[in-house]
């Protein structure tokens, strides 16, 4: 790795070549300068020490003899090293300083930003961003210089050092990663309204098992419990001008309870509130007074405590009200409208009283405009499924500006008023503009834009929230305004980046809420469920997934859902590397030696061990550093059976003796004295250089106890390879060993051989069986379909793929279609052609000798391709899901990179026209920033076939207006329309 | 040169093998192809962050490393080059 040093004022010029053990300063006509790097001292000899990433800095803070810079260089195994260079006088370097500075996670690339930070992409797992809390000054630290190197008779004299935590940097903000996925299921094992992802991540003691949810992670502030299940609630303030709420006012079906915001919230009784009946509304009214809605009238409460009553005629009650600061409207029942102003002296005025038609099932004003005085826009909602606008200008009060129908009556409405900006902090132009919100009976949000000269309505779009009618809520978020939508679970509608979001939160089902402001919580929500007041904030906007990380020991392999137990067993293995014994006493070693030692340097800087305790993260620090080449036959593994609800490991199943799991899967047999068992498939000794070797394989039979929470051996069966696959069959065990397809029944003292085919290319990674067909994935030579004939006792190969693939992941799809992914960054659907299909399944000798028959060594009937997409990326996992109620399945996968991507099969063939055609302009007028041929990229390994990039068609909004207009118009739409379409796609999938 | 010329199929070759190392040609032997293709498979590892990603998990070795010991292969991915035969 090579590092240019500045010239001219700021350095000598140069460059530094970072060679393995070496980092060697070189210039034109100047003697090589060359200093050692410090190598950990636990690192065994024969490995060396790479540099992997460098990041430069200028800076005046350093010694007087030294050029006013210093680099900062990563090794392999994540310490970083400061250099220095000493200054000799006329550009010349006489000196070369190496100080061992802090030990972060491996990075791909490091940079120093002027402002005192430092960003590290890394590796694999979460990147972060570290500030400096010194620059390595301390004199107590391992140096190695150029001046000092020792050459002696078997090299140069090596300095050693011991890793410690941070001490020059501190993490400031981690940036969230799944790299590596390993393996993913989806399920609702948590019986959500929607799947919970499970996704197997990382490497080594950076693994963990993450638990991903669709929406915004809530972080709860406060719950407290009220005496009475409420039905609503509501803060205000007692000034405009107040920065802060005042009171939180709470509803019950025959009270109201008012508690003041201070250091605590506590209930108060002079706050001249109405208590003894129920409210219907409280809000901010005028400058400095409050007003509280009751079902027999409203109360007006002055700042000075003076209280005013508007009291309803007759028998006739409030049912519903809207209201912003200067304007409110009441419905009484039957459907009479009454509105109020408030007055240039504070006083609430009846302007106006209208007669609807019928009841009225929800109004709302929109905000006042700021430089008005009133809102010209009420909407009202009625039970004839109609939304009217109607108009509060003097002028033409109460008349209707506009009408809209509804699929079902609406519940609830909202005003959502969105400012203006233009270039503002989220980089995003887009007008003012006013949007009307709908929470229908049927679970629908309608959303039209408003007109805000004409009141008229335009644009509509619904989606489902869930089965509750959604009750809408304007929030403060992010200083802008929000809208929480309330339905069997609640969603946030917020603008970022420029977009509408509209997302739901993972919070349980919320009756009523509020935006809530104090001291110690700045934007967040208050809201009602149940008997009990809960006070949350919502961070992390932007984000599709919420995740809970339970970490792992070992790099987990693979994982199998127990959906009727709810629990998960993983397998996770890892080469060169120590058991957890081994690193217990290590680590106390290391600790002895570190106190013995001068400097307590017990290695204990584990952040990177996210959420592991204290002690844990002590003894995985070791191992974090990397484990010496020279162990490579050895294996680590465990069998793990978790409880994803609370993350607690109810059987952890260390294995013995260099024994590593590589696969696993849930198995019923015939007989069912133990009904489910698990199988796991291992290896011992396995080499991989310089050819694939071990010592033996098992297959181990493991039985559950205690309803599932732990696991007990039965038996291991010896095998003469290692069992990539296992899968159930009918009753019995298939498994793949290298490539041998076998079948086992279970015996008392070991799995029984019942039939095997051994004609299988490479070795077999992926077994999935429907009724009597086995899909067999090759490891480089795709799909096999495979039937067992019981009565003759036989497997056959009847079809394969003529494409060599080197599968990754596979999912079987229907009876005659598999999806599989290869190591190349592809994805593809094989399907056996209909007819041939069809003449498997119906030859009546089952066509035993036309398969033997096959051609060129290959089976004689070919699977043909019919999608095929190169997505860039390894995919390691494939599923089919629906992640969406009602949204029609689709295929998730997860890659190498932590990717969660997914494919929507198109339903209608005007959908798959109008995508194709988008996506052909988006090639032809966004051409990617490096220049590369979109559909070249796309079809990198194997031409793209029926599949869209919905990536590409989603940058559609960021084109400029009129590459957006010119598009729109060649497909004979708006670009409204294509934005609509657009969006009700992804609405489908997520 | 003439215009027909330029759809030649040597001129076309020519030019490949002048933009591309592993172009091969008719007098190639075993040895340089199996060269070849070694580094071609070796560039693309390298290339591909998720391809060498991969191998990193396998074989448990820091990517750095892998990338470093991918780059040593190339210089002599096959051993030695055979000795020629004097004509």
């Amino acid at each position: 790795m090579l590092v240019t040093v500045p010239g001219g004022a700021d350095g000598p010029s140069g460059v530094l070549v970072c060679a393995e053990n070496f980092v060697i300063y070189k210039n034109q006509g100047h003697p090589d300068v060359r200093a050692v790097i410090p190598r950990r001292a636990d690192l065994p000899a024969e490995r060396g020490v790479l540099i992997v990433s460098a990041a430069m800095h200028k800076t005046k803070n350093l010694k007087p003899e030294e050029f006013k810079l210093f680099f900062l260089l990563q090794t392999e195994y994540g310490d970083i090293f400061k250099v220095t260079l000493t200054d000799g006088g006329g550009d010349r370097v006489s000196e070369l300083n190496i100080k061992y500075f802090d030990t972060i996670a491996v990075a791909v690339s490091i940079c120093v930003l002027k402002s005192g930070f430092l960003f590290a992409a890394s590796e694999f797992g979460n990147h972060a961003l570290y500030q400096f809390k010194g620059i390595g000054d301390d004199d107590n630290d391992v140096v190695a210089s150029s001046a000092s190197l020792m050459e002696t008779e078997e090299g140069f004299q090596p300095v050693f050092f011991l890793p410690r935590r941070l001490k020059n940097l501190v993490r400031i903000d981690p940036v969230e990663s799944l790299m590596s996925i390993m393996d993913m299921k989806v399920s609702n094992l948590f019986e959500e309204e929607t799947p919970q992802i499970f996704t197997l991540c990382g490497r080594g003691p950076r693994s963990s098992l993450r638990i991903m949810r669709t929406g915004l992670a809530v972080s709860e502030m406060a719950v407290s419990k009220l005496p009475g299940i409420p039905s609503a609630v509501w803060t205000v303030k007692k000034n405009v001008m107040d920065e802060f709420d005042s009171y939180i006012v709470v509803s019950f079906t025959n009270a109201t309870l008012v508690l003041s915001i201070g250091e605590t919230v506590e209930e108060v009784s002079n706050s001249g509130f109405l208590d003894t009946a129920p409210s219907l509304a409280v809000s901010l009214i005028g400058d400095d007074s409050i007003m509280q809605v009751h079902p027999n009238g409203i109360r007006h409460i002055r700042e000075d405590g003076r209280t005013n009553e508007w009291q309803t005629s007759g028998k006739r009650t409030i049912a519903k009200v809207g209201s912003n600061r200067l304007q409110v409207v009441i419905a009484l029942n039957g459907g009479e409208l009454v509105y109020f102003e408030v007055d240039v002296t504070g006083q609430l005025m009846e302007v106006e009283k209208h007669e609807m038609s019928g009841d009225v099932a929800c109004l709302d004003i929109a905000p006042v405009p700021k430089g008005r005085l009133r809102s010209r826009f009420l909407a009202v909602g009625s039970y004839d499924n109609t939304i009217r606008i109607l108009s509060l200008d003097p002028d033409d009060c109460m008349q209707t500006l506009s009408i809209q129908s509804l699929s079902s009556a609406p519940e609830s409405l909202l005003f959502l008023e969105v400012q203006a900006s233009v270039g503002g902090e989220d980089g995003a132009d887009h007008p003012a503009s006013l949007f009307l919100s709908a929470g229908l009976q049927s679970g629908v949000l309608s959303r039209t834009v408003v007109d805000t000269v004409t009141g008229l309505l335009s644009d509509a779009r619904s989606r489902f929230l869930g089965l509750k009618a959604p009750k809408l809520f304007p929030i403060i978020l992010g200083r802008k305004c929000a809208m929480l939508c309330l339905s069997s679970r609640p969603w946030l509608g917020y603008i970022h980046q420029g977009h509408f979001l509209l997302t739901p939160l993972s919070y349980e089902t919320l009756e009523y809420a509020a935006s809530f402001s104090s001291d110690q919580c700045l934007e967040g929500v208050v809201s009602v469920s149940g008997e009990a007041l809960r006070i949350f904030t919502v961070e992390r906007l932007g984000e599709t997934f919420n995740q809970t990380v339970i970490p792992l020991r070992y790099t987990p392999r693979k994982l199998v859902l127990q959906p009727k137990r709810k629990l998960l067993v993983v397998i996770e293995s890892d080469q060169g590397a120590l058991t957890a014994k081994e690193r217990e006493a290590a680590r106390k070693e290391c600790f002895e030696a570190a106190q013995t030692g001068e400097n307590a340097t017990g290695s204990e800087d584990q952040m990177e061990n996210d959420g592991e305790d204290e002690d844990q993260g002590d003894s995985l620090s070791d191992e974090h550093y990397g484990y010496p080449k020279s162990e490579s036959d050895k294996w680590v593994s465990c069998i793990r059976v978790l409880d994803p609800r609370t993350g607690n490991t109810t059987c952890l199943l260390e294995l013995q003796e260099n024994e590593a799991a590589f696969s696993i899967c849930t198995v019923n047999f015939h007989d069912k004295e133990y009904g489910t068992l698990l199988a796991v498939g291992t290896a011992k000794g396995l080499q991989f250089t310089p050819k694939r070797s071990l010592t033996v394989g098992f297959i181990h039979i493991y039985r559950f106890l205690d309803d599932g929470r732990s696991l007990e051996l039965l038996h291991k069966t010896q095998v003469e390879g290692v069992p990539l696959a296992l899968c159930q069959f009918q009753g019995r065990l298939l498994a793949g060993i290298g490539p041998v397809l076998r079948l086992y029944d279970l015996g008392k003292r070991r799995l029984l051989r019942k039939c095997e085919n051994k004609s299988f290319p490479i070795s077999i990674v992926s077994i999935h069986a429907y009724r009597d067909r086995i899909y067999v994935g090759d490891i480089q030579e795709s799909f096999h379909y495979c039937k067992y004939r019981r009565d003759e006792n036989q497997l056959y190969i009847f079809a394969d793929d003529s494409v060599p693939r080197w599968l990754t992941a596979s999912y079987h799809i229907d009876f005659d279609t598999m999806a599989g992914a290869d190591k190349f960054g592809n994805i593809f659907f094989a399907r056996l052609p209909q007819d041939v299909s069809d003449e498997v399944e119906e030859d009546p000798t089952s066509g035993k000798i036309k398969w033997e028959q096959g051609k060129l060594n290959g089976a004689l009937n070919k699977v043909e391709e019919i999608v095929q997409f190169h997505v860039g990326d390894v995919i390691t996992s494939l599923q089919k899901a629906a992640l969406v109620p009602g949204g029609g399945e689709c295929i998730v996968y997860g890659t190498v990179m932590g990717c969660v991507g997914a494919l929507h099969a198109f339903t209608s063939r005007d959908d798959v026209d109008f995508f194709s055609h988008l996506e052909m302009h988006m090639r032809q007028d966004n051409p990617p920033l490096c220049g590369r041929d979109h559909m070249a990229y796309r079809s990198a390994y194997f031409p793209v076939k029926d599949v869209l990039d919905g990536d590409l068609c989603e940058q559609f909004p960021t084109l400029p207006m009129d590459l957006q207009r010119k598009i729109a118009d060649e497909l004979d739409r708006t670009p409204g329309e294509i934005l609509k379409k657009l969006e009700e796609l992804r609405n489908k999938i997520i | 040169m003439q215009a027909s010329d330029r759809f030649n199929i040597n001129s076309q070759l020519e030019h490949l093998q002048a933009k591309y190392v592993g172009t091969g040609h008719a007098d190639i032997n075993r040895f340089e192809w199996a060269v070849n293709i070694q580094r071609d498979s070796y560039a693309s590892y390298i290339g591909h962050y998720p391809l060498l990603f991969y191998f990193f998990i396998a074989q448990n070795e820091f990517i750095g490393r892998q990338r470093y010991t991918f780059m040593q292969k190339m210089l002599l991915p096959c051993g030695l080059a055979p000795e020629r035969e004097e004509d």
